[in-house]
């Protein structure tokens, strides 16, 4: 049976944590709104890239289609881009990313390929590094800037695509979670080197010229579009983590009252035990006399 | 018959307006684009694009680094990485 002064003890700590949660969740609550609208804000020009991607594909196949659309004709080497968020209070948002990381990362090991891991954000490392640790390879420290932009996603997409050109792995999967609302964020798995064909769209339209040629804006394009979907890939991280982190403090300090309130009864019942056995004396005391 | 003009950055959309004609620094050379145009796709350079609300007005000057302009149907698109309003 905890003391009297312990049982204050502990509901004083408790009620300073919840204070702490409250603030977080508020904290999430204000992020996630920007989040959200910068998420939406990045969705016309990924749209735009992807019907100009999808009609051009269309024209230019087969040998002389660029290396980034063609693939190296291999799919012996996988890459894993693994996008976690750098801070954690954000509920089971990390473990599910390593999980789906680690499931798709298993299907390879079973069909017999090789995989590697490209981690960005700091969360994942641990975890992924238990199961794999020889698998590591690179990985992007996202954790400098506030909120990451599009100089972060530029600066990974030149990585990757630099290692492709290197011959380092055949095929990249891009693993990050898509927010759908601050109760439920999917992680998804995109193949995303080399480019996924896009479905051809029939433009049935009129002939539309190329300056310079259809290739070069091509080559042009492929690293951009790459560029667009790890942009988006960290948007919606952003949105994710805050969404899952609102949640996550909701609960915690829903949690911590339901604690306070068990505790306050239980402090209470000390007290008149106390009271009680202190009267029983005097009176007993009173008794003998 | 103005020519509807969109200026799209991966942060935002920067324009949606009806212009009178804009002038992109194509990769091979600049290009003005009227109400009407063919279909036409292009690379761009690093440069600015010149936006002329009306006929003879005075133009508006935007820099685009790293990109591509589309004309289709509805108008020009100039897609770029970054502007610098």
């Amino acid at each position: 049976m905890p003391s009297l002064k312990e049982l204050k003890d502990r509901i004083g700590s408790v009620k300073s944590t919840q204070k702490i949660t409250k603030a977080k969740q508020m904290v999430a609550a204000a992020k996630l709104r920007r989040a959200q609208a910068a998420a939406e804000a990045g969705r016309p020009y990924a749209e735009r890239l992807g019907t100009v991607m999808a009609s051009l594909a269309g024209k230019v196949s087969g040998d002389s289609a660029p290396k980034l659309l063609a693939g190296t004709g291999s799919d012996q080497r996988h890459l894993l881009v693994v996008v976690n968020t750098d801070k954690g209070l954000c509920g089971g948002l990390n473990s599910n990313l390593v999980k789906a990381a680690r499931v798709k990362a298993n299907e390879l090991i079973a069909a017999g390929k090789t995989v590697e891991f490209y981690l960005v954000g700091k969360k994942g490392r641990a975890p992924l590094k238990r199961d794999f640790a020889s698998q590591i390879g690179g990985g992007f420290d996202t954790s400098t800037v506030k909120t990451p932009g599009f100089e972060e996603a530029d600066a990974i997409a030149a990585e990757l695509i630099a290692m492709f050109d290197d011959g380092k792995f055949d095929i990249a999967h891009l693993v990050y979670p898509t927010f759908q609302s601050a109760l439920a964020q999917i992680p998804t798995v995109n193949q995303l080197i080399p480019v996924p064909s896009p479905e051809v769209a029939d433009d049935a339209g009129a002939v539309v010229e190329y300056e310079p040629g259809e290739e070069e804006i091509l080559e042009e394009l492929l690293p951009r579009y790459v560029k667009t979907q790890i942009f988006g890939a960290l948007l919606e991280r952003e949105a994710s983590e805050h969404g899952a982190s609102m949640t996550a403090m909701d609960n915690a300090t829903r949690n911590a009252g339901d604690l306070i309130n068990a505790l306050t009864i239980q402090y209470n019942r000390r007290r008149q035990a106390a009271i009680t056995t202190e009267l029983i004396e005097i009176i007993a005391g009173a008794e003998a006399l | 018959m103005p020519l509807h003009f969109e200026l799209v950055t991966p942060a935002k959309q920067v324009r949606s307006e009806d212009v009178h004609m804009v002038v992109v620094p194509g990769s091979e050379g600049e290009f003005g684009v009227l109400e009407g145009h063919a279909p036409f796709m292009s690379t761009i350079r690093d440069g600015a694009v010149q936006v002329y609300k009306t006929e003879g007005a005075e133009p508006e000057t935007i820099e685009v680094r790293g990109g591509f302009a589309e004309v289709g149907e509805n108008g020009l698109t100039v897609l770029a990485e970054h502007v610098e309003a």
